[in-house]
């Protein structure tokens, strides 16, 4: 089982792009002008992203840098040691449902801290993959429509990222641990 | 919210390095950390370029679109709601899949299609409707196959496998996902239940 899951990492981005560079040439598509067209959206969201990490990596970086962080973390690690959960990701889980770009941040200074390959950065990578910001996704739809009772939506969304989280929790520490 | 955040993130910093005597190790994390951004947005551009210029081969090729049928059967059991000819179904299936792919810029706009048509069926009331929070909960879990941010990220500061998460990310949004549907619909039970 954790074989196949290390298997599906290394394989799927590869037998995906076959899959696209097969289905192109049956259609007869210009694939590699296309594939520069869409390119030059690419450009653009990484540059868009810009100001947002620039904001949210420095004010995580004053608070990692002035101590408060790593205080915080020592005063709640004794607690959720006790249910197996590391308090390093904690900042990120909170803010995972809130905001998108602030968890992004974190999670990069999270990976930029305890590197990439270890524990916690492994475990930061899948939080920030694996769900999306309900708060976020929540008022952008009901806004736009304008729904105004939302009833149990966001009961509902919060529950599942908080499955989504510890399902994190408990894989990573099962395969990386 | 998230100016508030924002603030105090900072704020809290400050203040606390007055106590703690780092305001030096502050004042330096400033600037190098505003460096260090930027070259990660910078470097961000590599992987995004690649993979939203694959994507748009694949939306071409009509790999979203063949997706988007297959699905078909089994989102129209998780909208029983909706008509199973409706137009609904159609934005939905398509900013799920384009989800999947990670175009966001894509898919909230076809999200956005997909709500106004439920709350047509909804007779244009300002309450959600039980298929629009199901709808939600399907975006909000986030069912992506490849997060390709986070592998951009990684690249970045050198990991031995960056894509070494595919599989483990595939599985927890899997179990967000299920999780996430079987939670909206005890919500959605209760809800009934307690009215009748």
């Amino acid at each position: 089982m954790m074989g196949f899951i290390s298997l599906i990492s290394i394989w799927m981005i590869p037998c995906f792009i076959l899959i696209i560079m097969v289905a192109a040439s049956i259609r007869k598509l210009p694939a590699y002008d296309l594939f520069v067209e869409g390119g030059k959206e690419g450009v653009k969201t990484a540059v868009s992203l810009l100001p947002f990490l620039v904001g949210m990596i420095t004010a995580i970086s004053i608070l990692r840098s002035s101590g408060a962080l790593d205080a915080f973390i020592e005063l709640l690690a004794p607690v959720l040691e006790f249910i197996g959960f590391p308090a390093e990701v904690l900042p990120l889980a909170l803010i995972r449902p809130i905001s998108g770009t602030a968890a992004l941040g974190m999670t990069t200074e999270l990976i930029a801290t305890y590197g990439p390959d270890s524990f916690i950065g492994t475990l930061a990578s899948v939080m920030q993959g694996s769900t999306d910001t309900t708060l976020y996704v929540l008022t952008i739809y009901f806004g736009a429509i304008g729904i105004k009772k939302i009833r149990y939506a966001l009961q509902a969304g919060l529950l599942a990222d908080l499955i989504a989280i510890l399902a994190a929790v408990f894989l990573v520490t099962m395969m990386f641990g | 919210m998230i100016n508030w955040i924002w603030i105090c993130m900072a704020a809290i910093g400050i203040i606390y390095a007055m106590f703690s005597g780092n305001m030096e190790a502050v004042n330096e994390a400033i600037f190098t950390s505003a460096a260090q951004a930027v070259t990660l947005a910078i470097g961000l551009i590599s992987i995004l370029v690649f993979w939203l210029g694959m994507m748009r081969i694949a939306e071409e090729a009509g790999i979203l679109r063949g997706l988007a049928r297959l699905f078909r059967p089994i989102v129209t059991r998780i909208f029983p709601e909706i008509p199973k000819d409706h137009p609904a179904l159609g934005y939905i299936l398509s900013n799920l899949t384009a989800n999947m792919f990670g175009l966001g810029n894509a898919a909230t706009p076809l999200g956005i299609k997909a709500m106004e048509e439920m709350k047509k069926l909804n007779n244009n009331s300002d309450t959600a409707s039980r298929s629009m929070i199901t709808f939600l909960i399907l975006n909000t879990t986030g069912l992506t196959l490849i997060p390709t941010t986070v592998i951009g990220i990684r690249m970045q500061y050198e990991s031995a496998s960056p894509t070494q998460i595919v599989g483990v990310t595939l599985l927890v949004t899997a179990i967000g996902t299920i999780a996430g549907l079987i939670i909206d619909r005890i919500f959605y039970y209760k809800s009934t239940w307690r009215k009748s």
